[in-house]
């Protein structure tokens, strides 16, 4: 007869059996029992400096290997400082398992202290959430947890474990495969609408590929590209998308939508066909919608049939995993070419590229040299704003994950935790969070945990002294009031100083190259704090509610 | 146009809040819901009314069969099928008023199944059509407490909700 375990022990072993190595976290009175069963296992545990930290760590961390990312938190404060974390990964269809404990089961619902319901807190945030109320039930509930997290359209799931389930104890009995009959996530495309699509392509004359972060989540990069190069498409990318096609193809038009290329919008305006691959027509995207792409027929793939029709209407669904509806449809086509079509392509784009003057510390220059200095080889990630959408637009990726940002939420504080995240996923690789002054101050407290873990971590801080992206918006279109949005900062390079980390300041062009290379070449963690210019504006961009053949800058 | 849903769903603690979550946050409006136990004591079912276009009922059908816990989703709404609602109507009964109140509930087969100093209890059982009927009927004697129980409905014949709709083969 096997010998019993603690609920704890149940838990650890369970995460081991799904294969997680690591667990983002921050220990309080209701996961004593969890921590007691950390203490001597063989599963790495962070310690964050603030739960909202550990969720956007974990979820750096799935984004940076397709894995489910793990955190952890006490309840209560703890389990509601991970929402946004959480919300974050809903947004952006990143598989995060997040484990909460709780009030022991017999105190729930009496306002006991630390005791949040957190099940009904991140209802409407999380793809599914579990409160365990029996330690028996524990290892089955964690198996479906990580199942449902990265299967299907992936997504945050959380569990919540009271402290006498935790604490509580019980044979482990392996769980048997998960049977849950409300959920089937879906692989092949309905093989009859597979020749729908080909028809169209075949007949397209004008067509243009718009993938999200679905080729990235399902690994369809390949597939991606020998689709464009069969077709003879351009293809252009959302935020979530880049990375799932090489920002240095001949056919890639670079990001579409509010900051997106000019010639990236004007090409889906004309286009006759617009294919678009695990995107889901964020508003971000689309502008006015009534305007959007407006000749074109649209084949949509997606993971998720609920995403067909919400916001635009679609000629031909094709719902299944991206990878594998891509492959079918490889099968089913033959290749085409459109000389006429690319070559008014390669008109916009050598007649409107990206571009900014060099008066000045510019954001974009830096982000420039970071790109050569890297060979679009680092992992990035961003804060949310001026900085992301630069990071966006002037870095050169060219391969899957290594563009790392909140898009669906815009979660200002992500970056900095989740380059975390990615370090310890990547480790050996040159991490870099591409931030403002105002975003590295939300969770600037991770200082202490890249430099007591040893992460070598970078932050490229573009201080501008504002919350860019919202002056901006006041300098547009409320006439130039700076309504709080001037921000005053810390010295970013003494406070480096202080936790331990490294610290440089720029200036000046000239002393952006060196600044980086010391920083890539130190072994600690580094924040560079570059005096930008500060009335910088992110352009091209389409005012909000606007069309996309409607480009301000 | 107003749809009504047959939704099964796992019988679990908080499937209700699941979906009636998902309604207010997707701006869905629900105008009834009715939820009980069905022939398998592991699976709840409720009968949804939700007033909404083609495209807003697509997406209220495709966000519910996304929860983990909702087993089926049918819209009857177009199918052959039996919908019934239960009301109870307190409603003011002098004495010299009863007669005519008995008649009209005899008229529409409802049932009187409380009568105090003042006041009756009538119980309807019908589509919602004469539930109404029944209710504007009733108004003018002076309508002190109304309950509706929100529709239930079922397929008619063989078919059913496991079947997805589709006749089943005898």
């Amino acid at each position: 007869m096997k010998k019993k375990m603690s609920g704890g022990e149940i838990l650890v072993r369970s995460l081991k059996r799904e294969g997680a190595e690591v667990i983002f976290g921050y220990p309080g009175g209701s996961v004593l029992p969890i921590y007691d069963a950390l203490y001597d296992a063989d599963i790495q545990h962070i310690l964050m400096r603030h739960e909202q930290a550990a969720a956007h760590a974990a979820d750096g961390y799935a984004r940076a290997t397709g894995r489910a990312g793990v955190c952890m938190a006490t309840s209560g404060p703890g389990a509601t400082n991970l929402v946004t974390g959480i919300a974050t990964a809903s947004m952006d269809s990143s598989p995060l398992v997040a484990l909460t404990g709780q009030v022991p089961t017999a105190l729930i619902g009496r306002d006991s202290f630390q005791e949040a319901d957190i099940t009904g807190i991140t209802l409407p945030v999380t793809k599914h959430n579990f409160l365990v109320k029996d330690v028996n039930d524990l290892a089955r509930t964690i198996k479906e947890a990580f199942y449902i997290a990265t299967t299907g359209r992936p997504g945050p799931v959380l569990v919540d474990i009271p402290r006498d389930v935790s604490g509580g104890t019980a044979r482990y009995v392996e769980p048997g495969p998960v049977e849950l009959p409300g959920y089937k996530p879906l692989v092949d495309p309905d093989p009859a609408m597979v020749p729908a699509a080909a028809k169209l392509i075949a007949e397209a004359q004008r067509p243009v590929i718009y993938a999200g972060g679905g080729v990235v989540s399902s690994g369809a990069h390949e597939e991606l590209r020998r689709l464009a190069e069969l077709i003879m498409a351009p293809v252009t990318t959302t935020l979530m998308g880049i990375g799932g096609f090489p920002g240095n193809h001949p056919l890639s038009l670079g990001m579409l939508g509010m900051h997106g290329t000019r010639y990236a919008n004007y090409a889906v305006c004309e286009c006759d066909l617009l294919v678009a691959v695990g995107a889901r027509f964020d508003d971000r995207v689309t502008g006015k919608i009534e305007t959007f792409a407006p000749e074109a027929k649209i084949i949509h793939i997606d993971i998720d049939p609920a995403e067909f029709g919400k916001n635009v209407r679609v000629d031909v669904p094709l719902a299944g995993d991206v990878r594998r509806v891509l492959q079918k449809l490889l099968d089913a086509l033959q290749g085409a070419s459109h000389q006429a079509w690319m070559e008014r392509v390669d008109t916009w784009k050598k007649e409107f590229p990206l571009q900014y003057d060099t008066n000045g510390l510019k954001p974009q220059f830096i982000i420039r040299e970071l790109d050569l200095l890297t060979g679009g080889n680092a992992r990035i990630t961003t804060e949310v704003g001026q900085n992301q959408m630069w990071a966006a637009q002037f870095y050169t990726y060219t391969r899957p994950r290594s563009f790392i940002s909140s898009g669906g939420l815009g979660t200002m504080g992500f970056g900095f935790p989740a380059a975390i995240g990615v370090q310890v996923a990547c480790p050996g690789e040159t991490v870099f969070d591409i931030a403002g002054d105002g975003s590295i101050q939300m969770n600037i407290q991770e200082l202490a945990t890249v430099v007591s873990n040893d992460l070598p971590v970078n932050v490229a801080i573009m201080n501008n002294g504002f919350l860019g992206m919202v002056r901006q918006w006041q300098e547009l279109f409320y006439r130039r009031r700076y309504s709080y949005t001037e921000i005053y900062g810390p010295d970013f390079v003494k406070v480096a100083e202080a936790y331990g980390a490294e610290g440089i300041r720029v200036t000046k062009p000239n002393e952006v190259r060196p600044a980086l290379e010391q920083a890539i070449a130190s072994p600690k963690p580094v924040f560079i704090d570059f005096l930008v210019e500060r009335e910088e504006n992110v352009v091209p961009m389409v005012p909000p509610g606007g069309s996309l053949s409607n480009m301000l800058g | 146009m107003r749809h009504t849903l047959a939704v099964l769903v796992e019988n679990n603690p908080g499937v209700l809040a699941r979906v009636a979550g998902l309604f207010s946050r997707r701006g869905f409006n629900i105008e009834s819901l009715a939820v009980g136990r069905t022939e398998n004591p592991a699976v709840s079912r409720m009968t949804i009314m939700v007033e909404a276009d083609d495209r807003v009922l697509e997406q209220v059908i495709k966000q519910l069969r996304k929860l983990i816990e909702v087993l089926k989703v049918q819209d009857v709404t177009k199918e052959e099928h039996v919908d019934r609602e239960l009301a109870l109507m307190k409603v003011n009964a002098e004495p010299a008023k009863r007669a005519e109140i008995i008649q009209i509930v005899e008229i529409f087969r409802a049932h009187i199944v409380d009568i105090g100093r003042k006041t009756m209890i009538v119980e309807v059982t019908g589509d919602e059509g004469k539930v109404n009927a029944l209710e504007n009927a009733l108004r003018p004697f002076g309508l002190k407490e109304l309950v509706r129980t929100g529709k239930v409905a079922m397929l008619r014949g063989t078919r059913d909700m496991t079947t997805n709709g589709k006749e089943v083969e005898e």
